[in-house]
């Protein structure tokens, strides 16, 4: 029985914050991949072309045919608990403080015996439903769920520890004077997030839905503009020690390509709020974050960046703001880097054109910012990492595994306004 | 792939002598090299053996990084015509007497000499883990990071459920095991253990507890292989050995690992030898966690997989009793060095055997069996061999 | 030069040390948080102001505060030269590098609709406002600056622009008044409170924005985002307002101050 995660008390001023401390973080190349998928959500495991036999641990060799045609492939995530264990003492630090810890054996219905995390409510030996998450070292490791939901599920001290619940927590949404930005302070006001700082910039400009805004309990209004060093950094010197999640909705997007344009304000605004806003928070708040990884229930937990799809190959339609999202998608890169063993996941959201103002002559499909907010939400309480949205985001993804530089000869040689 | 059948040789006039035993401390400060040496000197010391006689050399340690056996070649002074570097951990002492055992009865070597030893700092149990395999850093160590006390607890909690095993099963080897080695000067563990203080311990990770648990240390144990004319003409006191097996991987696809490579050839084990179970004056099984002395019990055959409950309380094993078992201790009491731990059973049932062990000396002690295991490689062991040793003609 | 000259000048140096003539500021301070005019998104937007610290006596210049500036020529207290618009590009001395430095140091009238503009967001000053007004004061003479106080100053935030969904809402001149003071009066230049020289509806006047189009038309100069306008005289004082001097610039934010004599009684 898990019982419901209480709110979390104020934090006592006189107390050492904990630094956080990290499961074990050393993989083999192999294991990266399935850390890799791990990081979408997704369960995969090899399984050799040849003969079909599911692997597991990760290898370089089918043990039962030698091939080396081994494919990854998300697997059926049913299992059986065959043998378990409650740790009580461990000679890693992260682990020791979390102690006891329930751990066990499952055999998947792929085949392998996996080791797994495994969560509270799950009875001696029963059926299991196996989920692949990445943990707080950055790495993916497999926990074993009660086969049907059960109360407080998410509560669940081992499993909140794969994700980024908002429930409990205290968020910043960068950008609230969009429609996007609104969304997604309504999805996580639902989620359970216990106070929700809204930031506005150039308060003297009006914009719909403020009035609605300042009404919805648990939201505080602050100016923000990702755009002024001063403000940013002022904001968070206020609220930095108690952001727990960063969502940035703020995006300058126009449309036009390099040539197309006459001088370089557009695409330098597009920099100013697209990757220089990027780096601002990342320098006002990221250190603060990076500090309280393991601050209690409502330690810091995750930066959530939207990109565009096309941040991973230029669209020439939207050049340049495509090209300041590839600025912004490697600075996202690097901010995981840096909040790596922090405890923080950095959780990036692709997808293609929004249903907004600045897109509005594209054809459909495209994704309405209450969908996008939702699957920020969605991401959040699954500890996902990487959220590939929609049907254009999914087939971008898609060619760019496949072959970047083919994909690149694909949108550069479209005409304009055609899709893909 | 079709074949012959072809029969096993087996080791007509090669022995085992020396048992060289370093104490063990619980921290040092020196490096596995030193302990090493340690071993080795007292080796020469023992058997008079100088670096110009001895032309092999069987290395088994866990902290010799940056150097193998290799290195150790020009640091102590040798040079051998044959040299081997064993990483089988636990089941290093009966494997390296495999390798040793046929290259002096084929001539390639006279006198090997078998070492194996590790140094441990404050650290090197933690630093040990997370380099142990690519296994147990993908797919064992980031659940937890118990360590082998994880995936032994599963195993023992998966044996009692599927054999019958209790805890009060395992509480008499562990119990045993310490009035052993309370006879044996060199055991770190120095007080007394109760089935009762066993049954109410400290839970390290359900169902195991504190006294499951071996205790890391730095040691070092070796022994050497010859000719029996060249121990005899040298006076020295040496076993002859039986018969032995070795297998890696063994039932891979067993979900939890409940028995062990033994069960697959033992019945070459006593047939080889000519022996029979219940001729066995002394077992020494490799002991990290008692269960998986329990398991060896079971798949050497001394009881059958499902009656050990039953084998270990019909017996007392203590050195003087029934079924004498680990009769220095084992590792539970005695302390695990690392790649040492893996020749500790087998330099111990040579000692009883060459009239060599003190209070703790089984009367009359004619064969021995030594079981090795070892290398958790992620939710399993590996290696295992198995050896039976018979007293040699000394006078 | 005559001794006359050099006397005025160490009569006004003596004022200002005894506090006879006080100088008055008339800037506000330049912020990021400082309204900028905005136009429909499709066009560029003036940038508003931002301050990048290079250092503050840390590991970037352990001694030094210095910090790197950017924002548009039309930033917060600032000058229109009359290139800035389409009316004027062709006229000589345009740009800010151009006018004669004599045009930045003038006497000033200051046309007090203070409390006009609190009744009617949309206050237009007209030529029979400013007749009323010389009718008190004098006709305006030419060459001086005109200033047209609002009070607009003391607003903030949201009520500065005040935009709304048909635009913004502020006070300026009506086009005949502008003709007015181009035509008949000859003034140098037009100073206002609000972010621009023209009302805030002047894009449906007729011509558009006609402080625009027929000052700077005019060669004449404009000043915006004016304040403590309460603090002058209505005639007398002299305004100091060079704008910096930017090669082809079309105005500049600056530093406005006013001399005003506050011997009289």
């Amino acid at each position: 029985m898990t019982e419901p995660l209480p709110r979390p008390p104020k934090k006592d001023p006189q107390k050492r914050t904990m630094t956080p401390t990290s499961p074990p973080h050393a993989r083999s190349r192999k294991g990266i991949v399935f850390s890799t998928f791990a990081a979408e959500g997704r369960l995969a495991l090899q399984t050799c072309a040849a003969c079909k036999h599911v692997i597991y641990p990760a290898r370089e060799i089918c043990p039962k045919c030698w091939s080396m045609d081994l494919q990854w492939q998300d697997i059926p995530d049913g299992g059986e608990l065959i043998a378990e264990t409650t740790l009580r003492t461990s000679v890693n630090t992260y682990f020791r403080e979390r102690m006891p810890w329930r751990i066990g054996t499952v055999k998947l219905d792929a085949g392998p015996m996996v080791l797994a995390h495994i969560h509270g409510d799950v009875g001696e030996y029963e059926r299991v439903k196996m989920i692949a998450r990445t943990d707080k070292s950055g790495q993916g490791v497999l926990l074993a769920l009660p086969e049907k939901e059960t109360a407080n599920m998410a509560d669940d001290k081992q499993l909140r520890s794969l994700t980024c619940d908002p429930k409990h927590r205290r968020i910043l949404v960068t950008d609230g004077r969009t429609e996007l930005g609104q969304c997604t302070v309504d999805a996580l006001v639902a989620a359970g997030a216990s106070k929700i700082f809204v930031g506005i910039a150039e308060e003297w400009r009006p914009y719909p839905g403020s009035a609605e805004l300042a009404k919805i309990p648990g939201v505080e209004i602050m100016p923000l503009d990702v755009t002024d060093t001063i403000s940013v950094n002022e904001l968070a010197g206020e609220i930095g020690g108690k952001t727990d999640i960063l969502v940035n909705t703020a995006e300058h997007v126009r449309p036009g390509a390099a040539m197309q344009r006459h001088g370089i304000l557009t695409a330098r605004d597009e920099m100013e709020t697209n990757y220089f806003g990027l780096m601002r928070l990342i320098q006002a708040f990221g250190p603060g974050m990076r500090g309280r990884g393991a601050d209690g229930d409502n330690s810091a937990c995750a930066w959530v960046n939207l990109l565009s799809v096309y941040a991973l190959s230029n669209w020439p339609v939207y050049g340049t703001t495509t090209a300041s999202q590839a600025a912004a998608y490697s600075l996202s890169q690097c901010l995981r880097g840096e909040f790596a063993g922090s405890g923080v996941k950095v959780v990036n959201v692709l997808f293609g054109p929004l249903e907004e103002s600045w897109r509005q002559p594209l054809p459909p499909p495209k994704v309405t910012p209450k969908r996008l907010a939702d699957t920020i939400v969605d991401a959040l309480r699954q500890g996902i990492e990487n959220v590939t949205l929609g049907p254009v985001a999914e087939d971008i993804v898609r060619r760019f595994k496949d072959d970047p530089f083919v994909l690149e000869r694909e949108l550069t040689q479209a005409q304009q306004g055609q899709a893909v | 792939m079709a074949r012959k059948k072809f029969k096993r040789a087996g080791y007509a006039g090669v022995v085992v002598a020396a048992p060289v035993s370093v104490p063990y401390e619980r921290f040092s400060p020196e490096p596995a090299h030193w302990w090493l040496a340690r071993a080795l000197s007292e080796l020469g010391k023992r058997t008079g053996l100088s670096p110009e006689d001895i032309d092999g050399l069987c290395v088994s340690s866990f902290t010799l990084f940056p150097d193998t056996a290799a290195g150790i070649t020009q640091h102590f002074g040798l040079t051998p015509r044959w040299l081997d570097h064993v990483p089988t951990g636990g089941a290093s002492g009966v494997i390296t007497l495999r390798r040793a055992a046929r290259a002096v009865q084929s001539g390639d070597a006279n006198i090997v000499a078998c070492i194996a030893g590790d140094t441990n700092h404050v650290d090197s149990f933690r630093a040990m883990l997370t380099t142990f395999s690519r296994f147990s850093q993908d797919a064992s160590y980031p659940y937890g990071s118990g360590g082998p006390n994880g995936s032994f607890s599963l195993m023992t909690s998966h044996h009692m459920k599927s054999c019958g095993t209790q805890r009060e099963d395992f509480g008499k080897i562990c119990v045993a095991q310490r009035v052993n080695a309370l006879q044996y000067p060199d055991a770190l563990m120095k007080s007394p253990l109760t089935l009762e203080q066993y049954m109410d311990a400290r839970l390290i990770a359900d169902p195991i507890v504190l006294f499951d648990c071996v205790m890391p240390c730095a040691g070092a144990e070796a022994y050497v292989v010859m000719r029996e004319d060249d121990a005899q003409a040298n006076n020295l006191p040496y076993a002859n050995i039986l018969s032995t097996i070795e297998r890696h991987n063994a039932f891979p696809d067993d979900p939890v690992q409940i028995r062990g490579g033994w069960a697959l050839d033992k019945d070459e084990f006593w047939s080889m030898a000519g022996v029979k179970p219940d001729q066995v004056d002394l077992l020494q099984t490799y002991d990290d966690y008692p269960v998986i002395s329990v398991m060896q019990m079971e798949d050497l055959g001394f009881c059958e997989k499902g009656a050990a409950s039953e084998f270990i309380q019909a017996n007392t094993l203590t050195y003087d009793g029934t079924f004498p078992h680990n009769t220095s201790g084992g590792q539970l009491s005695v302390g695990q060095a690392g790649a040492a731990g893996g020749f500790l059973g087998l330099v111990e049932a040579i000692r009883q055997l060459t009239g060599e062990a003190g209070e703790n000396a089984v009367p009359d002690a004619r064969i021995a069996a030594v079981s090795g295991f070892g290398i958790i490689n992620f939710d399993r062991g590996l290696c295992s061999g198995a050896a039976l040793l018979e007293r040699g003609k000394n006078d | 030069m005559s001794k006359n000259n050099s006397n005025a000048l160490a009569a006004l140096a003596t004022a200002m040390s005894s506090g006879d003539v006080e100088t008055v500021d008339l800037t506000h301070t330049l912020d990021a948080d400082f309204p900028v005019i905005v136009l429909p998104p499709e066009f560029g937007q003036c940038a508003p102001f931002r301050a990048e610290v290079v250092s503050r006596y840390d590991e970037r210049g352990p001694g030094w505060y210095w910090q790197n500036i950017s924002m548009c020529e039309h930033t917060g207290t600032h000058f229109d030269a009359p290139i800035h618009w389409i009316s004027g590009k062709d006229l000589p001395n345009a740009s800010v590098d151009a006018i004669p430095a004599g045009a930045f140091v003038r006497p000033v009238c200051v046309i007090d609709c203070s409390q006009e503009c609190a009744q009617d967001e949309d206050f237009l000053l007209t030529p029979d406002f400013i007749q009323a007004w010389e009718k008190e004061h004098g006709q305006v003479p030419a060459g001086h600056w005109v200033l047209m106080r609002s009070d607009w100053s003391r607003r903030s935030g949201a009520a500065y622009l005040n935009m709304r969904e048909d635009g913004a809402h502020s006070p300026g001149p009506s086009s005949d008044a502008v003709k007015f003071l181009v035509e008949e009066r000859d003034i140098v230049g037009f100073g206002t409170e609000t972010v621009g020289t023209d009302a805030g509806q002047a894009a449906h006047f007729s011509p558009p924005y006609p402080a625009h189009h027929l000052f700077h038309g005019a060669g004449k100069y404009g000043l915006q985002c004016l304040s403590n306008l309460d603090q002058l005289p209505p005639t007398g004082a002299i305004l100091i307002c060079p704008p910096l001097k930017i090669k082809n610039g079309s105005g500049s934010p600056l530093r406005v101050l006013a001399l005003v004599d506050r011997s009289a009684a």
